[in-house]
């Protein structure tokens, strides 16, 4: 098996006592950042990002699957024990931990939860070795104008599959999009939108919009709504030991949440949310204790939906690794990171630069171990975190903010750009308009253009020709009956509906 | 989003903040459309620098004019109230951070004034123990930045005092 060894070899990089002191790194200030309400897996990449400025390549790469991995585990963490989930992906976790907290079973909630991770997040990284390989030997033979029609489709599951409307996911996409036109045009050198002023010559930093638009836009609205108490923090009673009967109740839950999210994840159709919720239904059917759903709080319906995010996160680095497509804003957040040591991910980078992606799919396993084994036993410093007074929790939160933009640039005009993409977040929220499309359009907008004028310069200026690829032709129709699909059968509404 | 608020909607059946989205978006979709028209020009089989601008902005007003209809045809949700002034002090401090670091006054005290700021538009009153909290966390961020990350933070009196 050649992804084996590769695997392996990946693994002798990874399991230096540097780079293990890099994951382990990681992993502590992503489950510290990320268990911090409000704050989600995207966020919490966006604000570490600076941190791992001045480090080699590989040793910050390993870093950020740590940070990666442990926000994703300390989001779980808050939407058990405060119950209001950072992102709709933990949503369905949020429900029946919650239920399982008040009961004095947040104990097993959060260990089900962890060890739920752990075990999608074993699969998925399996499935990211051997599959991400096979999809690079499809991706060569993809020319410019398959690469778009992938982009429109990552476009459009995105905006169409956050939030409640597609119509406000566009608008956000789309904005994104015109931003992402800001600065000097790769193709000719020519300036666009910067209105003579230099500092937009480089363009808006991810970054910088994700931090803005997530971050303070979040503590704006929290400030806004007097929501000042966070919510009441559940004690963590009972012991983290699940019974024999948790365990059997969990792990199929689990390997059916893995099921569910890694394909979801893998293929760009974006979103965390399907799947969980597609999980969280499949565990209420199948349950034999139905009447602890009301009530009590059911253990596989903790199991299942944990699993299935945290499957379908992972699933989201094939597309990114394979094809260097981003469909999540967290996705679109790790491509920054990339970037930042000029580093592209797709086909060419498996060739070019494999001793780094396996070593960084290593550290996946790495910091996945990891994770269970710190962040169970210190689950009592998390809950720490929680008790941090609001004011404090979001002025820390501001000063994060600021720190990233202020290290990394330091120009007045970056800041100014931070606190109005601030503004804009801070409004979005208040009228309900999904704020992650625009982050995947600043990033995958840029992309797609080129792609998009390579195919015609080829084509001579024929634009049949995206068409004419039965790949390109393929996918595009998918894009179309995704952007469709809820006006037609309204069957993400029934997700929705359950919600409420 | 469930119906929790039956009724404060602006104006009976319309949605009016959907309409000014709209309208914003008409208005990105002119500037992007202009700034296109400026370039013009130097282009090889019609595929330039102008295209993708003016992809967007027709995207934008089509999305514009959805916009508007829907906020005609349906009632918007109302907002639950906003306290403004709290909104403008955190903005205000943030102001204030950029100010400090446009001048030269250095990180420790930039930082120093965000922190205030935003602890106490969420309410905290004992401005001593905060100042002083952010006073200690700001200088450990920036040792730690300094020494260890080699990353360079703005220096100003207080930051060549520490070295």
């Amino acid at each position: 098996m050649d992804a084996f060894s590769s695997l392996l070899q990946g693994f002798l990089i990874a399991l230096t006592p540097a780079k293990l002191m890099y994951a382990g790194i990681g992993v502590l200030l992503g489950t510290a950042i990320g268990v911090l309400p409000g704050i989600g897996p995207a966020v919490t990449v966006a604000l570490l990002l600076p941190v791992t400025f001045k480090m080699d390549p590989s040793g910050s790469l390993i870093m950020f699957a740590g940070i990666y991995y442990g926000a994703m585990y300390g989001g779980s963490t808050t939407s058990i024990l405060i119950n209001t989930p950072g992102e709709s992906a933990s949503m369905a976790t949020a429900l029946q931990g919650g239920l399982m907290a008040k009961n004095g079973r947040a104990g097993p909630a959060l260990a089900t939860a962890a060890i739920g991770s752990f075990v999608a997040g074993m699969i998925a990284t399996l499935g990211i070795a051997f599959f991400a390989p096979w999809m690079v030997k499809f991706a060569v033979q993809f020319g410019p104008e398959d690469y778009f029609a992938l982009m429109v489709l990552a476009f459009v599951t995105v905006s169409a599959t956050f939030g409640d409307s597609p119509l406000k996911g566009l608008i956000s996409l789309f904005l994104g999009l015109a931003l992402g036109l800001i600065g000097i045009d790769k193709l000719t050198g020519q300036s666009r939108l910067t209105f003579g002023l230099p500092e937009l010559l480089d363009g808006v930093e991810v970054t910088t919009l994700a931090v803005g638009l997530f971050a303070i836009g979040e503590a704006l609205f929290v400030a806004s709504r007097h929501s000042g108490a966070t919510g009441q923090i559940l004690k963590l009673s009972g012991s983290l030991m699940m019974s024999k009967l948790d365990w059997k109740r969990s792990w199929p839950a689990w390997l059916r949440g893995t099921a569910f999210g890694f394909p979801i994840g893998a293929l760009p159709a974006g979103g965390a949310e399907i799947p969980t919720f597609l999980s969280y239904s499949t565990e209420k059917r199948l349950s034999k204790y139905p009447e602890e759903w009301d009530r009590q709080g059911a253990i596989e319906g903790v199991a299942g939906p944990e699993a299935a995010n945290n499957a379908s996160v992972a699933g989201t680095l094939v597309p990114l690794l394979s094809l260097g497509l981003p469909t999540s804003a967290t996705a679109a957040i790790l491509l920054a990171g990339f970037q930042q040591f000029g580093l592209n991910p797709g086909p060419l980078l498996f060739a070019e630069k494999p001793d780094l992606v396996w070593a960084l799919i290593a550290s996946l396993f790495i910091a996945n171990v990891m994770l269970v084994v710190l962040n169970l036993p210190l689950v009592g410093i998390w809950v720490k975190l929680l008790k941090i007074p609001t004011p404090w929790l979001y002025a820390g939160i501001m000063m994060f903010a600021a720190m990233g933009s202020i290290a990394t640039k330091g120009s007045v005009a970056e800041l100014l750009m931070l606190v109005s993409f601030g503004i804009m977040g801070f409004l979005m929220r208040l009228y309900d308009y999904p704020v992650a499309p625009m982050v995947v359009g600043l990033i995958l907008g840029p992309m797609a253009e080129s792609q998009l004028r390579r195919a015609l310069q080829i084509s001579l200026g024929d634009p049949m020709v995206l068409v004419q690829s039965p790949i390109a032709a393929v996918i595009l129709a998918v894009a179309l009956l995704a952007l469709l699909a809820p006006y037609i059968s309204g069957g993400l509404n029934k997700f929705k509906a359950t919600e409420d | 989003m469930g119906g929790t608020m039956p009724e404060g909607s602006s104006t009976g059946g319309r949605d009016r903040s959907a309409i000014v989205v709209g309208v914003l978006l008409f208005v990105v979709a002119g500037v992007l459309w202009l700034d296109a028209q400026r370039l013009g020009g130097a282009v090889a089989y019609g595929v330039g620098p102008t295209m993708m601008p003016k992809v967007v902005a027709i995207g934008l007003v089509v999305l514009g004019l959805l916009s508007i209809v829907s906020g005609l045809r349906t009632a918007g949700e109302s907002i639950e109230t906003v306290d403004w002034p709290v909104v403008f002090i955190i903005i205000g401090g943030f102001l204030a951070l950029t100010a400090i670091i446009g001048l030269g006054g250095g990180f420790i005290p930039a930082m120093v004034v965000l922190f205030v700021a935003t602890s106490s538009a969420f309410g905290r009153r004992s401005f001593l123990v905060d100042t002083a909290l952010a006073f200690v966390l700001s200088v450990l961020i920036y040792l730690l930045f300094n020494k260890l990350l080699a990353l360079s933070l703005p220096r100003g009196p207080l930051e060549n005092l520490i070295g």
